[in-house]
């Protein structure tokens, strides 16, 4: 199973002091405990102080606890969110290249429109193309495309925020 | 002021009002001895950097102030890794200082280049690699703050050459104190929650079979006055773990000792009975609990920890309060009078009595020597116990000495034991004794120490006899890695393999006397009330007195790793009693 698929997985938002070794102590906690890192995300927040760790793994639920505490004992660790996959939004970026000879280049712009994809670079029998969407609606698209030959492909691990809330107050509460 | 970056270390070190640096220099830490000399901070001279570690230990122990250590760069930074593996496992406020290679020559494999922070990241509470010398007040200042607050622990702090190397241009900085932390991802929390505290209390007024599991928290929260008055006010029975034996006095009527593979067997057998467990500042080790899955089946738990990671980490607490220990205990006693105080306590005389008869039925015992066999060394701790002020600070090695010491010996005092608890680490009585009595001057020092031990830092006497610290060692010579050879003896068919030390080599007087220590030897009973009465006249000098004890004595009571406490195996002469 894999992350894709959200088989047993959960995804932690954990923001961290901007510093240099952050990322090393974070993954080391993840070492010790043989948990292996299915996707990592990492970027700068809009504060430059801290950056943003989304970070896959599959692991079942009692040594997730146990992770996430000690993830949060870490000096640098300001806060984590677990993210349920059903109540956040993911998104993933991935761009791959394909095998695209004139005669069945026809046949992948199909699936690029299709998907909503972008045609990033043509080369004269490849193509790269990108799409972002939803980590499962990124696998359908790579598996799509593989009959054809992928070349080269590479997605970025995804990034997620948790759902708004729909209903708003009502303004008449005291 | 301008100053140089080494001059502001020994200032920020001064600030945090450290009195006392055991190290030894080298290359990449030498500017830092420089303004060492003018220092109000007085530095002990190890003879091998781990020596330097277990010195900070022994100190945080006694005093509960932090120990600090400085060494140099690559073999020293490693040296000290077991000291800083030692202190992360049992909790133990340090610092450490190393020097590293000048910044620019970090990642190219430089003389003494090694990557200290990443291989002490996992065995410190946090670690720092100062870049630049304007950053040591804060760093300093935020070190010692991360090593002493929450759950304490080491921090090592890593200084290039450059930053404090008045020749380096790099070095100049500008005084500044500091006098805030930027740490938005620590916020260690003391006080516990209300609501689970009363909840806590409730559980207590309810049950019939309470304990109170203790362990290094209530030492590490300054909390032993609060856990009496808790004690007592409930009238709840008290265990105290290896790393609590001092935290409940040993004297006290509700004291019940030390649980676990080789605790008394009332205390085991008490917890395993429980209907409640009110765990304060332990953390269920399986040292203690033995078999997880059948431990204390009965008993609902309370988990009192400052750190919120043990909440639940081996045993799922019924009521889980995250906060320091004295804190906690503090306001659990006032709840606990609010619902009645001794008053609303039940009726437990049954328990009671269950209890006192185990204590009957099974007390520590062992069978004298006869004839000219050899000592036995629980006679020599007895002895030893009984022959010292009452507030005698005792530091052990890793072993069954070890665990006869904190068997026999009975502490009524905090701050007392000093040992090596979680990582169990061999060597550590000399220099952690050193270390308590360099915190605490005022006091006898004993290190009990293994024969196997004894030869891994046996060097650190030379510290000791030179730089005036008149600590006192009982050897206990079994002639083998005694607990290894138990161990052998019980679950390997009696297969020696590896453990036989010989009974004269070394000889351990001489060699004592040439590490510059009194050296005496013991064989006979008759001999061991003089030699430790010898012992403790001399002030002036270290002393070393070997005792040559028995080589087949095992220690007991034991519960075999992995099996459950109630399978605790108890002296040979006790199997007969009903349990
Ligand atoms: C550094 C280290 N190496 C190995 C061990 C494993 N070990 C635990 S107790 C022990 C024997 C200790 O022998 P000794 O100091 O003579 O004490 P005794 O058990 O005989 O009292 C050993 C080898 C350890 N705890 N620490
Ligand atoms: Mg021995």
């Amino acid at each position: 199973m894999t992350a894709a698929d959200g088989g047993g997985t959960t995804t932690l938002v954990v923001r961290v002091e901007n510093k240099a070794g952050v990322l090393a102590r974070v993954a080391g906690l993840f070492a010790r405990r043989g948990f292996n890192i299915e996707s990592l995300a990492v970027a700068p927040t809009d504060d430059e102080r801290f950056s943003r760790l989304t970070i896959v793994v599959g692991v079942d639920a009692a040594p997730m606890e146990q992770v996430v505490k000690q993830l949060d004992k870490l000096v640098n660790v300001v806060d984590i969110r677990e993210l349920n996959p059903a109540a956040s939004v993911e998104r993933e970026l991935m761009m791959v290249t394909v095998r695209a000879d004139p005669e069945i280049r026809g046949q992948i712009l199909d699936l690029v429109r299709i998907f909503q994809a972008t045609v990033l670079n043509v080369g004269y029998d490849e193509i790269m193309v990108s799409l972002t969407g939803s980590p499962s609606r990124v696998d359908d698209f790579e598996d799509l495309l593989r009959p054809y030959g992928i070349v080269d492909v590479q997605r970025t691990g995804k990034v997620a925020l948790p759902k708004l809330v729909k209903a708003a107050p009502d303004p008449l509460a005291p | 002021m301008n100053m140089n970056g080494g001059q502001a270390l020994m200032k920020a070190l001064e600030n945090e009002g450290v009195d006392i640096l055991f190290g030894l220099p080298g290359g990449a830490i030498l500017p830092v001895y420089d303004p060492l000399i003018d220092s109000s901070i007085r530095h002990v001279l190890v003879r091998h950097e781990q020596g330097a570690g277990h010195m900070a230990e022994g100190y945080a122990h006694a005093t509960g102030r932090p120990g600090v250590a400085m060494v140099t760069s690559g073999p020293a930074a490693t040296n000290i890794v077991t000291p800083l593996c030692d202190a992360y496992m049992d909790s133990i406020p340090m610092v450490v200082v190393t020097g590293q290679v000048p910044y620019a020559a970090i990642g190219t494999d430089a003389f003494q280049e090694c990557d200290t922070t990443g291989i002490t990241m996992s065995v410190t509470k946090h670690n720092y690699l100062v870049t630049e010398a304007a950053d040591i007040p804060q760093v300093i200042h935020d070190a010692f703050y991360i090593a002493t607050t929450g759950r304490p622990g080491p921090v090592l702090v890593d200084i290039p050459k450059d930053i404090v190397d008045p020749n380096n241009p790099r070095s100049a900085m500008e005084w500044y104190t500091p006098d805030s932390h930027d740490l938005p991802g620590y916020l260690p929390n003391q006080a516990g929650d209300a609501e689970l505290i009363r909840q806590a209390a409730k559980l207590i007024c309810e049950a019939e079979r309470p304990v109170l599991y203790t362990g290094g928290g209530i030492l590490k929260s300054r909390g032993a006055e609060a856990l009496l008055e808790l004690a007592e006010m409930t009238g709840i029975h008290v265990v105290t773990t290896l790393m609590n034996r001092g935290g409940f006095p040993d004297d006290h009527p509700l004291c019940l000792g030390m649980p676990g593979m080789h605790g008394n067997y009332t205390a085991v057998t008490a917890m395993q009975e429980a209907d409640l467990l009110i765990a304060l500042g332990a953390r269920f080790d399986d040292r203690v609990t033995g078999k997880v899955g059948e431990f204390a089946p009965l008993a609902k738990i309370v988990h009192v920890d400052i750190d919120s990671a043990e909440l639940g980490k081996v045993r799922r607490p019924d009521v889980a309060i995250q906060g320091d220990c004295r804190v906690v205990i503090e306001e659990l006693v006032k709840a606990l009078k609010e619902m009645g105080g001794s008053e609303a306590q039940p009726d437990r005389n049954q328990w009671r009595s269950r209890i006192s008869g185990w204590q009957e039925r099974f007390p520590l015992t062992y069978e004298q020597s006869k004839g000219d066999e050899l000592l036995k060394p629980q006679y020599v701790l007895e002895q030893l116990r009984d022959s010292t002020p009452s507030d005698t600070i005792v530091a052990s090695g890793v072993g069954q000495h070890q665990m006869w010491t904190s068997q026999y010996w009975k502490f009524n005092h905090p701050y007392t034991w000093v040992n090596s608890g979680g990582l169990g680490t061999m060597g550590f009585a000399i220099p952690a004794a050193i270390g308590a009595k360099a915190g605490r001057p005022d006091r006898m020092v004993w290190a009990v120490d293994g024969d196997g031990c004894f030869q891994m830092t046996a060097q650190e006497l030379v510290t000791a006899a030179t730089e005036g610290f008149p600590i006192k060692v009982a050897l206990i010579n079994n002639a083998y890695l005694g607990m290894v050879r138990q161990w052998q003896e019980m679950f390997y068919e009696e297969r020696y393999s590896e453990v036989y030390l010989t009974r004269d080599v070394p000889d351990y007087k001489m060699w004592a006397e040439a590490l510059g220590c009194v050296g005496l030897r013991v064989e006979s009973p008759e001999e061991v009330g003089p030699a430790i009465a010898q012992a403790n006249e001399i002030n002036d000098q270290p002393v070393v007195v070997e005792f040559r004890c028995e080589a087949e004595e095992n220690v007991f009571p034991m519960v075999p790793a992995g099996m459950s406490n109630s399978d605790v195996v108890v002296d040979p002469s006790q199997r007969d009693q009903p349990r």
